[in-house]
């Protein structure tokens, strides 16, 4: 088992913070790792997407958990797999897509790990419908701070905790997931265009319970009557009968295409107002008024970034903030307020994403819960941003709504608790679990968790 | 733990009446800083700028530190950061002397220098020290144009501030990679008590300048920055100015 001090930060690429890298290869040394954490304690990570801090430990033990990788089974005819929690979804969707399984749910990357999607609770674009990855959990072991390793099945204390509880219960070792059946590896994909947000919102209130899978992009470039103009691409898994005879012949082919990945120095100030808006501009105009049924690549509908690796270094050295938030449904007002604040402070942001939650589930610091979600990201050096974000915590809290914290890079502590209800729960799970810090994350130590 | 710009929760100030120290400590704390430990020799100012940081809603402790004991620096230091995480130190304590009457007392001379050099390297390794075992953590030390080259008028202390800038400059090297972020600060004249009653210098700045030229520091994490700005250019300039005619200037 290897272990280097190494400079660690998120997705994001903000504040880096130095720690003791170490990657189990089997069990046994997660056990060790955990053991022998020492008293700035330590902290799983996977492929490090979370945007924030949320996977690093400054001064302490990281736990690289992707090289405990292995798919141990597989049930094709009831679509169960039980697998490393440091097994990608990426893989998960290469061996499963060809025996006509999918993931139950996907985030806008495939590059995460089976226990970076529960440490999260991560919600994809079929949120609506099914809810997030926890509820297609059927059970996990768990490595917990007295080195023993535990079965935590659905119902329980533990296993709310650590669904949404960003690793710090425990080393989630192996996972047993229920997948969602697939004909074929296409999409079927309808897209709209909306002038405005109210015309936005009154198209997916009015049509999203036909889709499975539906998001909006919105410019948040766009200003005065255009506020809030948007793409909406919502689709299905696309049938066998839609395909024609040559892609029928391979339906469940999976070949996600990769552009080069951008140089590891770029200059700064590469994103600014002006090529962003281009870009924004650009990429309204090309969108299709409406068209519907159109094939597409899973890759092209779920992961668009994932076609150019890195693409976080376009931010430069200062990195960027992703800033994730959801208010309740009837609090559109909010929505609306922020989305007119964002516009008119004129970030340089791409395209925003704003999509619809269904139902919640019980992870005690689990993120969606039925409402608006928003989420943008942000050059981290634009002057005034930090007070910005601030203010808008602020109107979400009003609203009883909450930020994602596996993106979270610069909240408040003492906003949290009003965010997350079972917040004194969990802390209290924490305490009796792991009464000596074992676990430990620079968010847990930001945020006071 | 500081935030995605670089903003501290926790923060010690060495020199806890400097007038930039605490502006910039106000700064902060109106961001996201809660916890503040204002080390300094024991006066009613030290335990008067705690109160002011107190009434903005800040926890502020005061700990009796002397840079002109560094024999106690580890001790002293030690206490603080076995506390709890410090995510800034503000190196800030220093004396500008008086130049006509140190050179006529070495032994004055020998404090200035014993202060702003000898005592910032002291409580700055101890300083790097603590905050690489955390990690993290920004170490922001207070020099000064004036040791960019020395002037005539101020060579004691010049010479002080250069040996502490290429101390802070190395640490930072030295420490690059181990999640420690050194900021060397170069004011140029800053309207506070150490000032008074001195003839203004041209480009003469204030302490909140200062402060936020620290926060903008932070966010960029910077290694070096000058206050305000255009001194980086002014120096780089006066740096290549024969001696001869750099003798003659009336600075
Ligand atoms: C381009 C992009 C798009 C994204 N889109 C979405 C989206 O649509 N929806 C969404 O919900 N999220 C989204 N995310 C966020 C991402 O899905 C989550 O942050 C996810 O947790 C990342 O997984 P990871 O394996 O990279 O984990 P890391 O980032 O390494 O870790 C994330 C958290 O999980 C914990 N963790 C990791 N492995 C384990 C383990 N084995 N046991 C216990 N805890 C563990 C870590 O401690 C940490 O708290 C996106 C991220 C990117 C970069
Ligand atoms: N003002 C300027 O024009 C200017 C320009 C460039 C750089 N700087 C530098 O910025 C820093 C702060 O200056 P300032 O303007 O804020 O001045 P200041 O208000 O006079 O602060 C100086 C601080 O140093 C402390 N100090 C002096 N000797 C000490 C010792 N032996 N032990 C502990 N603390 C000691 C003082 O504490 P006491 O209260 O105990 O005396 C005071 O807190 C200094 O390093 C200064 O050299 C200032």
């Amino acid at each position: 088992m290897s272990a280097e001090t190494v400079s660690v930060t998120g997705w994001g690429r903000t504040a880096p913070t130095a720690a003791r890298l170490i990657r189990p290869r089997t069990y046994e040394e997660a056990v060790a790792a955990v053991r022998g954490c020492g008293a700035r304690g330590g902290i799983p990570r996977g492929l490090g997407r979370a945007y924030g801090d949320a996977a690093q430990n400054a001064g302490g033990a990281v736990l690289d958990m992707t090289a405990l990788d292995r798919v141990h089974v597989i049930d094709a005819g009831s679509g169960i797999v039980l697998c490393d929690a440091g097994v990608s979804l990426h893989r998960l969707m290469r061996v499963l897509l060809p025996l006509g399984w999918f993931v139950p749910v996907t985030p806008g990357t495939r590059h995460v790990t089976v226990g970076g999607a529960i440490g999260a609770d991560i919600h994809g674009k079929n949120h609506h419908v099914s809810g997030s990855f926890s509820r297609h959990l059927l059970s996990f072991e768990l490595l917990t701070a007295d080195g023993e390793i535990r079965t935590v099945s659905r119902g329980t204390p533990l296993f709310d905790a650590t669904t949404g509880g960003l690793g710090l219960t425990g080393v989630i070792l192996t996972a047993t997931v229920q997948l969602q059946p697939v004909q074929t590896s296409l999409m079927s994909v309808d897209t709209e265009r909306a002038r405005d947000l109210d015309d936005l919102m009154a198209r997916l209130t009015a049509t999203d319970d036909h889709y499975r899978y539906s998001v909006a992009w919105i410019d948040l470039l766009a200003r005065g009557a255009a506020t809030g103009r948007a793409v909406l691409t919502r689709g299905e898994h696309a049938p066998l009968d839609a395909l024609g005879t040559r892609a029928r012949r391979d339906p469940l082919a999976f070949r996600p295409a990769q552009l080069p990945a951008p140089p590891a120095v770029l200059p700064e100030g590469l994103l600014n107002r002006r090529t962003v808006g281009w870009f924004n501009e650009l990429w309204y105009r090309k969108a299709p008024r409406a068209r519907t049924g159109q094939l597409q690549k899973l890759s092209t509908f779920f992961h668009p970034l994932d076609g150019v690796p890195h693409w976080n270094r376009v931010y430069g050295r200062g990195g960027f903030v992703q800033y994730q938030f959801v208010v309740p449904y009837g609090r559109e007002d909010t929505l609306r307020r922020i989305v007119r604040r964002l516009s008119e402070r004129r970030c340089p942001s791409f395209l925003a994403v704003l999509k619809r939650f269904g139902d919640a589930d019980p992870g005690w610091l689990s993120f969606p819960q039925p409402g608006w979600t928003l989420a943008l990201d942000i050059p981290a050096g634009l002057t005034g941003l930090g007070a910005l974000l601030d203010e808008l915590d602020e109107e979400i809290v009003e609203a009883g709504g909450r930020v994602y914290l596996a993106k979270d890079s610069r909240l408040r502590p003492e906003l949290l608790a009003a965010m997350y209800p079972r917040l004194d729960d969990f802390r209290a799970l924490r305490a009796e679990l792991d009464p000596r810090g074992a676990f430990v994350s620079d968010l847990s130590r930001r945020l006071d968790l | 733990m500081k935030d995605a710009f670089g903003l501290p929760q926790s923060l010690l100030v060495l020199g806890g009446t400097s007038e930039i120290a605490l502006a910039t400590a106000r700064r902060l704390v109106a961001r996201r800083t809660r916890t503040v430990w204002l080390a300094g020799r024991p006066s009613s100012a030290l335990e008067q700028s705690a109160a002011d940081l107190r009434a903005q809603g800040a926890d502020v402790r005061t700990v009796a530190f002397d840079a002109l004991a560094p024999e106690s620096h580890e001790t002293v230091l030690g206490k603080v950061f076995a506390e709890g995480d410090i995510d800034m130190v503000l190196l800030a304590f220093g004396v500008l002397g008086d130049q006509a009457h140190d050179e006529r007392e070495p032994l004055d001379a020998v404090r200035v220098a014993q202060t702003n050099y000898t005592g910032a390297v002291s409580a700055g390794l101890v300083s790097a020290r603590a905050l690489q075992a955390q990690g993290h953590g920004s170490l922001v030390v207070l020099s000064s144009v004036a040791g960019e080259r020395a002037r005539r008028s101020n060579f004691i202390y010049g010479s002080s501030k250069a040996g502490l800038d290429a101390f802070a400059q190395g640490l930072g090297d030295a420490l690059h990679g181990t999640g420690v972020h050194v900021m060397v600060v170069r004011p140029g004249f800053v309207r506070t008590k150490m000032t008074a009653g001195l003839p203004e210098a041209p480009l003469a700045t204030t302490p909140e300048e200062v402060a936020t030229a620290v926060e903008l520091g932070l966010r960029r994490r910077s290694e070096t920055v000058w206050v305000p700005g255009v001194l980086r250019w002014v120096m780089s300039a006066l740096r290549h100015v024969p001696r001869e005619a750099f003798r003659r200037l009336p600075l």
